[in-house]
């Protein structure tokens, strides 16, 4: 008759049940200690209550003993949650390192994902099962948060930034997703659905989905068709520094000082090229800012990204570059 | 108390009575009253919009309010609450009428500018009435850059600007009090015979002066960027959103300490004066309120674990979190310990006290999760902290505020309550509130989003519950109305110290007179001694 | 009431006109208000420190764009001005010594003096904001500035007018108050017992001057050296 009320959500991630373990742990303390003072107070005000106005308590002042107990105890317990909510909170921010990326912009109010394949999803997202996913986002307007309660992780998306957050699924099966940051009018409406799929599935859903041309491969167009290839040569000789196995180290700057090449570094120097230069290179590239969408940004990343898998076996970014003539049909916007 | 007990000849109350001699009184009591009416205003007026969210949210779908409408009384019901309620509800009606009382000062230290903070309180509540009127704001309490600066296309500079002119009454009223606990302490009342709840008015000075200056720039820097189209927080300028949201909570985080501190401290005084008793632990009680001020300028990040910061400053800031939790469990167990062996008189006032230690317990125990790095960004903007923060602010601040009360009612008006309806209310409000609120965690931790109009099917039973719960708090609210509002005509007349309590507050008549004491009161014992029965005034 | 009043009034001594009845005595009002005024400057420094701080977080992000931005300020103008509030800071402290040692007519020609040089400043003040918008570096539709770093140095210009501003406005709530303390003074209420309004209004100018102080070289000065040299 009564309808059933669950305590947790799925358990849908390798995160969710380390979450939940330490969810757990901190409840049984919580209960035991707030359980123990509900029960001291009520014993005590049953215990010593007086209906005669004139009587007066006993002379105590206080215990430093006690208060040593009562200050260094709960602190050590919260040492010990403090500890172990560190841990699961660098596994949350940490992806191993071979996860299958996908990219994502929220704006008001939809959530866009584009696959390295190059299919794009509004609002949906389809994950295979047991791999390691990244979603590196921003926003393209104000504040969002990108929030899966089945994986138990959640980061906000903020505009000029990226963010990213990772899960490995372990279940099959449609879990919510939703925006948690409030963005205005349909902010509960930017909502959707994550599907987790066999592996085999999720390849013929890939296939099956609208084959668009594959986002390395549209980040190598746009890099003609912005003229960045006049300026950043292959060989170094450029005006610009060569792009090849870029990602993943690191750029020696010419302030000094050295920053390490991911997603977000070059993301500013598409949009701010002038806030770090890269020694022995002079400030001359334009910025892009406003001449790119995000979308295309995450491209360009992508295409650089895609520049480092030189040295491995034929990267299959690059391999589907190839097949896809400059005549391809363009994903739809 | 069985004699019958005659009205003092004059009282503050009626030695004048003109409207004017009210709008123009430098009588930190009369004013105390005047904060009084604006904030039971605000309060019925934020009640008015939860009830709103909270019938909106029975169903899954959005049906009764149309998205705008219910982003708006989030928004308004956060605004009227946090700013007009909660900041200035201990300190600026409590610690105005009894602060000076309790040093055994004729006024506080300055006056005009007692005055002059209304003043500026009610203007900024004017200005966000007439946001709320003009058609409404709907950000949300926190502003968040972009969408307030740039998307929002509300009344956000009208909101803005009040909680930017009530911010310098806030600041003034800090001040004020702290120059009046330093300067005008009666003779022989040294720090550490000082009430504990002065040592929290104190604390909470300290958070006002620090603090709220920088939320008046941050509003002010939202407000120009949004009027002028200045470029502080803008990304697309190079610009980061971000650091609003560091600005905002390295006030808005201490601000909840000056929600929670005073009521702290009126709870120290009621568990004190009922049970009978010296409070335990005073020195470790006065110094948590201190060290919960100094803390709580250290963990504003906090509220951004997900929000960008680096893995490190978030445990950096996760690590302070848990250290300013230790004071508040400090304080609780000193208070469970006061109460072993001592003549606990079960009046309302400590009825109230009792459901504060239950809530604010709830509130307080809740917070590790949310500090919880790994916890947290599950948790985070979901229902969980909206259940979490309403124990704090609820539970804890508005029962605070309500035991302070019945316990200076008295003092304040000259008159005795009903008891009996007393305890009926702290009971329905206390079965209420954990009936609204307890099942927001769960829906929390199913990852119900806050801030949502309308939501998946599955949460609908808790929300019913939560909803459910809110008409009987609503209910507890109406009758401590009723019986408060009728003890001014019909209640029993009560003597300087119906509760034969200590604290120089408690050696005046009631009501107090216009200067509050006949002769400068001489202090000569430590608070609390109830042991001694009286304190001794020469 | 009369009671109270006669108890109050029993305790003898006769009351200096300016003391307020809810002080024993003048002493404590005094420590009162310049405690108050010490407490205020705290909140002042909170105001400004939002700023300072926005200022810090774009200046470490945006080096070139700050260097570049500076630049087109006219360190000439904020220099004259610097002078002009140090010479200010100078006169008051003048003034609150000649309140204090009872000289009328010293102190009242101090309090004009500092007077003088705070419009001066404003009047400068406003010659530099007149070149800023003539030259379209008012931040917002109309801003206008050449080269790759427009974004941050309109951040720059953002911060300019409001820490600027700001403390314009400190200025002109000084001009106020120095007003109220000249006419206090032509009206004789200073002796060397009771001068606090002076002190503290003192202490409200020069941390005004103090202000301004450190907005001179983190606003003119981020790269003059290299473009001097």
């Amino acid at each position: 008759m009564f309808p059933r009320i669950s305590l947790f959500p799925a358990q849908a991630s390798t995160m969710a049940a380390q979450v939940d373990l330490l969810y757990l742990f901190i409840v049984g303390v919580t209960a035991f200690f707030g359980i123990l003072t509900t029960i001291v107070v009520i014993v005590f005000a049953v215990k010593y209550r007086t209906n005669d106005p004139l009587k007066v308590g006993d002379r105590i002042h206080g215990s430093i003993p006690l208060e040593l107990a009562w200050s260094i105890i709960p602190f050590i317990i919260s040492i010990v949650i403090f500890w172990w909510s560190a841990v699961v909170f660098f596994d949350l921010q940490r992806p191993p390192d071979q996860t299958l990326e996908i990219y994502a912009t929220g704006k008001r109010w939809m959530w866009k994902f584009q696959h390295l394949d190059g299919q794009n999803e509004i609002n949906e997202l389809h994950v295979p099962m047991g791999r390691p996913i990244k979603v590196t986002f921003t926003s393209e307007d104000v504040l969002h948060s990108l929030f899966f309660p089945a994986f138990r992780t959640k980061a906000d998306a903020i505009p000029g930034r990226y963010s990213s957050v990772w899960f490995t699924p372990t279940k099959l099966g449609e879990y919510h997703l939703f925006c948690a940051e409030y963005c205005g009018t349909k902010h509960s409406g930017m909502i959707g659905r994550v599907v987790v799929m066999e592996p085999a599935a999720y390849q013929a859903w890939l296939s099956g989905s609208v084959p668009g041309m594959s986002l390395a491969a549209r980040g190598e167009r746009l890099f003609s068709e912005l003229a960045c290839n006049t300026c950043h040569l292959d060989d170094g000789r450029g005006r610009g520094p060569s792009l090849v196995n870029k990602f993943g180290a690191s750029e020696q700057l010419a302030s000094g000082g050295a920053v390490p090449v991911d997603e977000a570094y070059v993301r500013e120097s598409i949009l701010r090229p002038q806030s770090k230069i890269v020694a022995g290179y002079q400030p001359l590239m334009p910025t892009f800012q406003g001449l790119v969408s995000e979308e295309n940004v995450m491209a360009l990343v992508e295409y650089v990204k895609s520049l480092r898998a030189t040295a491995q076996a034929a990267a299959p970014a690059a391999a589907h570059a190839e097949s896809t003539a400059p005549g391809a049909p363009q994903e739809s916007r | 108390m069985d004699t019958t007990v005659t009205a003092p000849r004059v009282t503050y109350l009626n030695h004048e009575h003109t409207l004017a001699s009210w709008l123009l009184t430098k009588d930190h009591k009369r004013i105390g009253i005047l904060y009084m009416i604006v904030v039971t205003f605000a309060f019925f007026l934020g009640g008015i919009f939860a009830s709103l969210i909270r019938l909106e949210l029975t169903t899954p779908a959005g049906d009764l309010l149309s998205a705008d409408t219910y982003n708006k009384m989030f928004t308004m019901h956060g605004v009227a609450m946090v700013f007009f309620v909660l900041i200035p509800a201990v300190p600026a009606i409590l610690g105005n009428f009894v602060l000076p009382l309790m040093l055994g000062a004729k006024d506080v230290a300055f006056p005009k500018l007692n005055l002059i903070s209304w003043y500026l309180f009610t203007i900024g509540f004017l200005f966000t009435v007439y946001a709320l009127v003009a058609g409404g704001v709907d950000t949300g309490w926190t502003f968040y850059t972009p969408y307030s600066s740039r998307a929002s296309n509300t009344n956000v500079m009208a909101t803005g600007l009040g909680v930017f002119i009530t911010g310098f009454s806030s600041i003034l009223t800090g001040l004020n009090f702290m120059v009046t606990i330093h300067r005008m302490r009666a003779p022989g009342l040294t720090w550490f015979r000082l009430p504990l709840f002065v040592w929290a008015v104190y604390s909470t000075a300290l958070v006002m002066i620090l603090g709220t200056p920088v939320i008046a720039i941050t509003v002010l820097a939202l407000a120009i960027e949004r009027f002028l189209h200045f470029g502080i927080f803008d990304a697309a300028l190079g610009g980061d959103p971000v650091l609003f949201q560091h600005m905002f909570w390295f006030y808005s985080h201490p601000a909840v300490y000056i929600m929670i501190l005073p009521p702290m401290g009126a709870i120290s005084e009621v568990i004190a004066a009922f049970s009978r008793k010296s409070i335990f632990g005073y020195a470790f009680v006065a110094f948590s309120s201190l060290a919960i001020a100094i803390f709580g300028f250290l963990v504003w990040a906090h509220h951004m674990f997900v929000s960008g910061i680096s893995v490190y400053s978030a445990l950096v800031f996760s690590f302070l979190t848990y250290a300013v939790a230790i004071p508040s469990a400090v304080k609780t167990f000193n208070w469970a310990a006061t109460m072993y062996r001592g003549a606990i008189w079960l009046k309302a006032p400590m009825i109230w006290a009792i459901g504060f230690l239950g809530l604010f317990l709830v509130g307080g125990l809740t917070g590790l999760f949310t500090a919880a790095l790994g916890v947290d960004v599950h948790l985070h903007d979901t229902y969980f902290v909206v259940a979490h923060f309403h124990y704090i602010m609820v539970g804890g601040a508005i029962m605070g505020y309500f035991a302070g009360l019945h316990f200076w009612w008295p003092k304040i008006t000259g008159r005795m309550y009903s008891d009996i309806w007393a305890k009926v209310a702290a009971i329905i409000v206390f079965t209420g509130f954990n009936l609204t609120f307890g099942p927001q965690f769960i829906v929390g931790y199913l990852g119900m989003p806050r801030r949502y109009y309308a939501y998946p099917e599955e949460f609908q039973v808790l929300n019913v519950l939560s909803s459910a719960g809110a008409s009987i708090l609503g209910l507890g609210y109406t009758l401590i109305a009723i019986y408060l509002v009728a003890s001014l005509f019909k209640g029993e007349r009560v003597g300087a110290n119906p509760w034969h309590a200590t604290g120089l507050e408690w050696t005046t008549q009631s009501p107090p007179l216009p200067h509050n004491f006949e002769k400068q009161p001489v202090v000569t014992e430590d608070a609390y001694e109830y042991t001694k029965r009286e304190i001794k005034v020469v | 009431m009369s009671d109270a009043l006669a108890a109050h009034g029993a305790h003898g001594h006769a009351h200096h006109p300016a003391q307020q009845h809810h002080f024993d005595t003048l002493d404590q009002q005094h420590e009162a208000a310049t405690l108050g005024m010490w407490l205020f400057l705290i909140t002042e420094v909170l105001f400004f420190g939002g700023l300072f701080l926005a200022y810090m977080l774009y200046r470490v992000w945006y080096p070139a764009a700050w260097s570049e931005a500076s630049l087109e300020l006219n360190v000439v103008l904020g220099g004259v001005n610097t002078a002009v509030l140090i010479a200010s800071s100078l006169t008051m402290a003048m003034a609150v010594r000649g309140a204090q040692t009872g000289l009328r007519r010293a102190t009242m020609g101090w309090l004009v003096l500092t007077m003088v040089f705070g419009l001066t400043f404003l009047v400068i003040k406003y010659f530099e904001y007149a070149e800023k918008i003539e030259h379209h570096h008012v931040p917002g539709p109309t801003f206008a500035f050449p080269g790759p770093n427009a974004g941050p140095a309109e951040i720059y210009f953002s911060l300019y007018f409001l820490m600027t501003g700001l403390h314009a406005t400190h200025m002109v709530i000084g001009f106020g108050i120095l007003s109220v303390i000249l006419w206090m003074a032509y009206k004789n209420r200073f002796s060397p017992e009771w001068y606090t309004p002076v002190e503290i209004s003192g202490l409200y100018w020069h941390f005004v001057d103090i202000v301004w102080i450190f907005l001179f070289p983190l606003l003119y000065l981020v790269d003059r050296a290299h473009h001097f040299a």
